[in-house]
């Protein structure tokens, strides 16, 4: 099964980021860069997002389109990253999300796989 | 049609008959399917002679009907002996399908009051309004809650087994609870 695993990020989490010095914040990275390679065999492609402060929500529906800065919600939590993994099941995944090294904040969401008609 | 009166037919069979059953009794040593086979070979006769007329040697016709279908009996019972043969005793005890069903319902992905009604509902077969009135909860609320339940656990992945031994801790104080 196909699942995308967003990862979340919190204030808190930017912050402890922030407070590290260099060679630390390089572990951190080095880390999930590990995690990745660990689980090559299963991810399959994936982002990291800019920061939210870059996003820009477009509310529709309601007449004319509604443009806003910022994410569709104001929050401490926000999506920082995606990515799309293949798997037997949902425990599959959550064995690979439980080691995730990074944001304290892991969505599993199943694709909405629509299988081609042969 | 040719014309082969009932009353020939009936003779034709009637000669042939006894003797035929004598030698499948000979040949499959069983009297009960003997006569079956002759009924099958009297079937077959009464089906094809009218049309095709009566052979020249109905003896030997109706002794090769039957031998054909005596043949596909022991076939039959053949492949029947070589699988039963394969059986084997005791049989592979089967992992208790009750314990897979509830670590399903009881899967961390699931919210608790959805894994008890569901539990409840598939393991224990408790109707939804028995469910809803220890719950004091709507029924449709009950009914509402399983369906649910049940759609994620098809939709999200959530797999039918028992967890492996490393998850199987964790999981276990999930169900306890």
């Amino acid at each position: 099964m196909k699942y995308v695993l967003l990862f979340v990020e919190t204030d808190e989490f930017m912050h402890e980021l922030e407070a590290m010095g260099p060679a630390e914040r390089a572990r951190a990275y080095q880390r999930v860069t590990d995690w990745m390679a660990t689980h090559a065999d299963k991810i399959q492609g994936g982002n990291k997002l800019q920061a939210a402060e870059t996003a820009t929500t477009v509310r529709l529906g309601g007449g004319e389109p509604v443009v806003t800065d910022g994410p569709f919600v104001e929050g401490k939590e926000v999506v920082s990253g995606y990515t799309e993994i293949e798997v037997a099941d949902l425990d599959e995944a959550l064995r690979m999300v439980r080691t995730w090294p990074g944001c304290p904040l892991v969505e599993i969401r199943p694709l909405a796989v629509t299988t081609p008609v042969e | 049609m040719t014309e082969v009166s009932h009353d020939r037919l009936a003779g034709v069979v009637r000669q042939h008959a006894g003797q035929l059953a004598a030698a499948l009794m000979r040949v499959t040593g069983d009297f009960a399917t003997a006569e079956d086979l002759v009924q099958d070979a009297v079937l077959a006769a009464l089906q094809h002679w009218p049309a095709e007329g009566i052979p020249d040697r109905p003896d030997a016709w109706l002794f090769t009907v039957a031998k054909r279908r005596a043949l596909d009996g022991f076939r039959r019972a053949d492949n029947y002996r070589a699988k039963l043969a394969l059986l084997q005793w005791p049989v592979q005890p089967a992992e208790d399908e009750r314990l897979r069903l509830i670590f399903t319902c009881c899967h961390p992905a699931l919210s608790r009051s959805a894994q008890i009604a569901l539990t409840l509902r598939v393991v224990c077969g408790l109707t939804t309004e028995q469910i809803a009135r220890a719950f004091l909860v709507r029924e449709s609320t009950i009914a509402q809650r399983i369906t649910r339940a049940k759609r994620k656990i098809t939709d999200a992945g959530i797999p039918y087994r028992v967890p492996a031994d490393d998850e199987l801790a964790t999981r276990l104080t999930e169900v306890w609870r």
